[in-house]
């Protein structure tokens, strides 16, 4: 599956911004709706662009800024070049989760949540995937991996590295 | 002809390999100049054997599994040649684990093509709702009632009496809304169905928004489901270039539309009302009730919200009769439910059957006990808000009273199996801090106590004044349960409490802690 991970992201472009707005602005309950188009294009939602969805939709920018910052998706800054999420649930835990956490952590030398200091994985908490009967389980931008053992984790975390 | 083989595209297989596979068949068999046919499906849910690859014969498909890229010229040779494999399981249909079930909802996942129309009506499909547009709205309500269904999201509650609220009510618009933000740990039957038959939701859909009147319905997808949502949105595609969806459904005067919406990581957003701020562009905040959703849901509108499950099991009722699905199951709770076995567990994967089985059946008999092959020493039903229980309460049977009435909840029927390596005050401290996480942030036993609680349990874990600590996250949790807005935080003390009740061991002074855990 491609996902926008895959690509690169554009630049920050205030016209493009406009463009993604006004693609979704006409439709009811719109602002997840944005956030969610500008992050796919930028990787992240850029500062400038909370007062433009404000504009757009006729709200205030606290609103927009209080639903951006409501939900854990919406990045202010963008991630490092791969974002490895490892599954942090119950299933997981059950299954060995926490250890490969550990270990995920020792070889980026971050803790979760932080992105290594060569900027190029971003290694993220994910609170259930869905594949609990194959647990444990990660997703390596978008692409989803389950049987986690210590070898296979090692094998993502070096193709998150490359 | 050519031959026709089977390989999930279900998010649990490709998880393990089901893209691989497929990709190294097609390129084996196009090297060999054999006509093959990749049809990709959802799974059948026997994950412990995915990726499982099937082959159509004259005697039934053929299952072979779980397969790698490695396996794929000697399956070649054995699919056209005859038949004997090292991975061979047999006719699909056959294998007992799947045999045992009784697939009502799940009766064409894994078998049919997911966007496919004319693959889902060749299979029953749209056979519900054609016979729902000879039905008067009072005549598909007593259906839906007379079978018994209640909300499979967890709570519960009777499905026909939710929906006669939203039809009897007069307003100038009216939605349908699909909750398919499945955020229990331990549950994947939405995002298997959606995957892998998302006609049957679309259809179940559809069938609500006639009888009560909605022409518009959403459907709220977690992101953490990037394939369900492709599946979802392919489907809707597809059910309206086949006049399923938009004006005339299936010929009739109703109109009906379907639109997916995304969710973005917040757990609380698969409680109702959380749900329905979030469709309008909100922060996730629930909602008090009353009002309720059927008077006033989204935008302000009569809506009726129920569970992907929910939905999915309408068109059986509607195409079979009520009586077919209440038939099975026990006391209040009919039909079958959609069991998902998960976590530490050697058989996982989806078990749909009727109430009534017992807790100890599921895990040992169908589960096969633990994938460590160690004992057995709690599982969670229910999701991060469900209890823990121990072995002592597996007699306990599937049902929602039963499960009440020893101080849990089978929710949305997931289970997590645990061995005896668990230690059951992390998991309980587990449960105050994903609370705390993820409360909304609206009432303060919830957004507060939660805090607290991972306060007290890092206290009683660090052997400080245990029993006064302990004192206190009872107290907590009896605050949380009865002072609580919704279900997260008053849902919480479910598995803490269940903890020190069941496995008060793991609660004591740390030498007895590392005794046990030796």
């Amino acid at each position: 599956m491609t996902t926008a991970y895959d690509a690169p992201y554009e630049p920050w472009d205030s016209k493009r911004a406009t463009e993604i707005i006004s693609e979704h602005s006409g439709i009811e309950g719109a602002t997840l709706v944005i956030l969610h188009a500008l992050q796919e294009a930028f990787g992240y939602v850029p500062e400038p662009a909370i007062p433009m969805v404000a504009e757009a939709l006729n709200l205030s920018r606290a609103e927009v800024h209080g639903v951006f910052t409501f939900y854990h998706d919406f990045r202010k800054e963008p991630a490092g070049r791969h974002v490895l999420k490892l599954c942090r649930a119950e299933a997981c835990q059950a299954a060995g989760g926490d250890a490969l956490a550990a270990h995920a952590e020792a070889r980026l030398g971050v803790a979760i949540g932080n992105t290594s200091a060569d900027n190029r994985v971003t290694l993220e908490p994910i609170y259930c995937l869905g594949l609990c009967a194959t647990a444990p389980s990660a997703m390596l931008d978008g692409r989803v991996v389950g049987r986690l053992d210590e070898k296979r984790l090692d094998a993502l975390l070096a193709e998150a590295q490359r | 002809m050519s031959l026709r083989v089977f390989i999930p595209l279900d998010a649990g297989s490709v998880a393990v390999g089901a893209d691989d596979v497929a990709l190294a068949l097609a390129q084996a068999a196009k090297a060999g100049n054999i006509a093959i046919d990749i049809v990709r499906t959802g799974s059948r849910g026997l994950y412990w054997l995915e990726p499982m690859v099937e082959v159509a014969t004259s005697a039934g498909r053929i299952a072979f599994g779980p397969a790698t890229p490695a396996d794929v010229p000697s399956l070649l040779d054995a699919i056209t040649g005859n038949g004997q494999h090292p991975l061979r399981l047999g006719i699909a249909d056959e294998i007992p684990w799947l045999k045992r079930q009784t697939r009502l909802t799940f009766a064409r996942c894994g078998i049919t093509d997911p966007r496919s129309v004319e693959d889902y009506r060749a299979h029953g499909g749209y056979k519900g709702l054609e016979r729902a547009l000879t039905l008067s709205s009072d005549d598909i309500l007593a259906d839906v009632t007379a079978s018994g269904l209640r909300g499979r999201g967890g709570a519960g509650f009777p499905t026909g009496i939710k929906w006669k609220t939203v039809a009897q009510a007069q307003a100038d618009r009216k939605f349908i809304v699909c909750n398919a933000d499945e955020g229990d740990s331990g549950t994947f039957a939405d995002r298997m169905i959606m995957e892998g038959d998302p006609f049957v939701v679309i259809e179940g859909m559809t069938i609500a928004g006639i009888t009560v009147g909605a022409t518009k319905g959403y459907i709220y997808i977690r992101s953490e489901y990037p394939h369900a949502v492709i599946a979802m949105n392919a489907a809707i595609a597809a059910a309206k270039r086949a006049g399923y969806l938009g004006t005339k459904v299936g010929g009739s005067a109703h109109s009906f539309d379907l639109e997916v919406r995304v969710g973005a990581g917040a757990y609380v957003c698969g409680e109702e009302t959380s749900l329905l701020e979030s469709l309008e562009g909100r922060r996730g905040i629930v909602r008090a009730k009353p009002p309720l959703p059927a008077h006033k849901g989204l935008f302000g509108k009569p809506t009726v919200i129920n569970n992907v499950l929910s939905f999915a099991a309408i068109p059986f009722i509607l195409d079979n009769g009520a009586k077919a699905y209440a038939d099975y199951g026990m006391g209040r709770s009919r039909g079958t439910m959609p069991i998902q076995l998960a976590g530490n567990i050697r058989y996982g994967g989806l078990f749909e059957t009727a109430f009534g089985i017992t807790l100890g059946e599921l895990i040992d008999d169908i589960g096969g006990g633990t994938f460590t092959g160690r004992p057995v020493r709690a599982v969670q039903v229910g999701g991060p808000l469900g209890a823990y229980f121990p072995r002592a309460l597996f007699d306990t049977p599937f049902d929602y009273e039963a499960f009440a009435a020893r101080e849990g909840l089978i929710g949305h029927a997931g289970i997590v199996v645990f061995d005896d390596s668990v230690d059951m005050a992390k998991q309980a401290r587990f449960a105050m801090e994903f609370c705390a996480v993820e409360s909304c942030g609206k009432c303060t036993p919830c957004r507060i106590g939660s805090t607290r609680g991972v306060e007290t349990i890092d206290k009683i874990r660090r052997d400080e004044r245990v029993s006064e600590n302990l004192t206190v996250v009872e107290d907590l949790c009896n605050t949380m349960k009865f002072g609580s807005l919704c279900a997260l935080g008053g849902f919480t003390p479910y598995p803490v409490m269940s903890a020190l009740k069941h496995f008060r061991e793991d609660f004591g002074p740390a030498p007895a802690r590392l005794q046990a855990a030796e």
